[in-house]
């Protein structure tokens, strides 16, 4: 009954002799919560990078959305929403214009976007804001409206790169809120974080250390797995063992 | 077709919103065109003359008095020792010395001739060159004059030197079309590499990368906005020389639109290759001025193509300013046809292909 929405097997990728991803594996399924941790440097990005269609593994291979990630990047990308670390809508656009630039790039026509956009606004308590610049709204909500645009296409997949960096824990709150709400939908969501507390959220967490998938499975299963309370102390008897530094 | 549109309008928007641009698009080719062609000339003035006379005859007398009413050339002292006007020349005094022999009136008239001498200081090589070419002009206009009055059937050979006389105003028309190219490398050649390599470092172009937008729409999203704009620049320039200086095209309005038109592709393109290889500002900006120091002085816009060692002629015709520059300044001066000059407008649109593919496909949007 389960759809397999991304599926990875050895997955690598190698900057010169330095391997960011070593020979990675899993299979994330339609409508899950997937929480993909490690610490910094651990290889997360570059990972989700290469399923994105942005950079192209050095080998190993793997689908996302039933596409190829060596060959089809392109068609995977109309099928996926990405949200990177760094915000990166325009800042010198307004949250109206930013809307439409992407809507109309994703292939909405003109009334959908209007529609949707109009929604959207509406979902997140945004409709003041419509003409303000991006740049000038605070970081909470840059975030918010950077994933409402990632999702403006209904994607089968979003994902997102520490999408509640540096914001309250209200707005945090808030944020899972989105997320939970995209899942419901039936959105597939790949979320990198560095809140513990996000990863007990998750419906399946995997935790990268050195460029290898160490553990993998509920946090449930893991906190039973490393006789731990908290996915804190998962975490940390994991990340413990790395080599690579800060 | 919607997401081409909605890439060309928000780069305006963009470009709109900068508090900086909108005003350097209109004020640019306004004070480029208003102020250059009065000082890019090549035209000499004041050019500081010594005249040995060492023959003290009318003849004499007409010469250095002709000298001191030039509108050139000014007379700066008459004395009888060459060392003392070669004093003055070592001084910067001087920058020409015209010494008349003794004699040289009688002898004039008929005899072997104790030619006029004349020393400049080439220094500074335009105006000891320029300099001297008024003297012997002067001159020569001087004994046509003199021997005119006294056998009136002799032509001088010297009077062909007459039609090199070239008036201030020439220059500066010839100049007014170099600097409309020169606009159009600055604003279509920084404008668009700035642009893109903006984005990279925004992190926004990366955005745009994991949506399904096709590299060839990108990167029209980028060339036809400052398409447009070159071609606004060009209109402000075809005015500002129209009124300020009186300069109209000779010929087709339409063909320099066409020539300009396909000028800023090429450029515009070619600023897009760049910045795609450019990582940072600095990097595109330091290649880009590598570049343009090769168009601007190697295309023909200020110094002559025909005056270049071989070598350097036969590398020009992989630039693409060597083509406009032709095209601009024998329609504006000559009023020539496209008829005439369809070579140079087919090398321009096979630039313009090439840059603009190069530009495409060096666009990357997977490492």
């Amino acid at each position: 009954m389960s759809e397999v929405v991304i599926s990875v097997r050895e997955l690598t990728k190698c900057f010169g002799d330095f391997t960011a991803v070593d020979r990675i594996s899993f299979d994330v399924e339609r409508g899950e919560i997937f929480g993909f941790l490690g610490a910094n440097g651990a290889g997360k990005t570059t990972a989700m990078r290469m399923l994105c269609g942005l950079s192209f593994p050095t080998s190993g291979s793997g689908t996302v959305a039933g596409y190829d990630i060596m060959h089809q990047g392109e068609e995977i990308k109309r099928h996926i929403g990405y949200m990177s670390q760094r915000f990166s809508l325009y800042n010198d656009l307004t949250v109206w214009e930013n809307i439409d630039l992407f809507a109309g790039i994703y292939g909405l026509s003109k009334s959908e976007t209007k529609q949707r956009a109009t929604e959207l606004l509406e979902r997140l308590n945004f409709a003041s804001e419509r003409n303000t610049l991006v740049g000038s709204l605070p970081l909470g909500w840059k975030q918010k409206l950077s994933f409402a645009i990632a999702t403006i296409h209904r994607p089968k997949v979003v994902f997102l790169d520490e999408p509640t960096g540096g914001v309250d824990p209200m707005t945090r709150r808030q944020f899972w809120e989105l997320i939970y709400e995209a899942a419901d939908r039936g959105t597939t969501i790949f979320v990198t974080t560095h809140y513990m507390d996000e990863a007990e959220y998750c419906t399946r967490v995997s935790i990268m250390v050195d460029g290898q998938v160490r553990a993998l499975d509920t946090p449930a299963r893991l906190k039973q797995q490393f006789a731990a309370e908290t996915m804190d102390e998962v975490f940390r008897t994991l990340a413990r063992g790395a080599k690579r530094g800060e | 077709m919607r997401r081409f549109f909605v890439l060309f309008k928000k780069e305006f928007l963009q470009i709109k919103r900068n508090s900086f641009l909108p005003k350097l698009i209109i004020i640019f080719p306004i004070v480029i065109m208003m102020l250059m062609p009065l000082v890019m000339t090549m035209d000499v003035k004041n050019v500081n003359i010594a005249v040995v006379d060492l023959d003290r005859s009318t003849a004499s007398h007409r010469i250095a008095s002709h000298i001191e009413a030039s509108e050139y050339l000014t007379l700066a002292t008459v004395t009888a020792e060459f060392p003392l006007a070669m004093e003055a020349l070592e001084q910067g005094a001087v920058d020409v010395i015209v010494q008349i022999p003794d004699n040289y009136e009688r002898d004039m008239m008929g005899g072997p001739t104790e030619k006029i001498s004349i020393t400049a200081n080439a220094v500074n090589a335009t105006k000891g060159g320029m300099g001297m070419q008024y003297v012997v002009q002067t001159i020569a206009r001087t004994l046509t004059e003199l021997r005119g009055e006294k056998m009136p059937v002799e032509v001088s050979e010297l009077v062909t030197i007459e039609n090199r006389y070239n008036p201030t105003l020439n220059y500066r028309h010839y100049m007014i079309p170099a600097l409309m190219i020169i606009l159009f490398i600055l604003v279509c050649g920084f404008l668009p590499a700035l642009s893109i390599v903006g984005e990279k470092e925004a992190g926004t172009i990366e955005q745009i990368n994991v949506t399904p937008v096709s590299r060839l729409t990108f990167t029209l999203g980028k060339l036809v906005p400052y398409w447009l704009i070159g071609l606004f620049v060009l209109t402000i320039a075809m005015v500002v020389a129209w009124l300020v200086y009186g300069l109209t095209p000779a010929g087709s309005v339409g063909l320099i639109y066409l020539g300009a038109a396909l000028f800023i592709l090429v450029i515009s393109g070619f600023s897009l290759t760049i910045a795609n290889f450019s990582e940072t500002m600095q990097q595109s900006m330091f290649v880009m001025f590598f570049f343009i120091m090769l168009f601007m002085l190697m295309s023909g816009l200020l110094t002559p193509i025909d005056s270049m060692p071989l070598w350097a002629q036969r590398f020009t015709i992989i630039l693409p300013p060597r083509y406009f520059i032709d095209i601009l300044r024998s329609v504006y001066l000559k009023g020539t046809t496209f008829m005439d000059m369809w070579q140079n407008f087919a090398a321009l649109g096979i630039f313009a292909v090439v840059f603009n593919t190069l530009a495409t496909l060096t666009y990357k949007k997977q490492a």
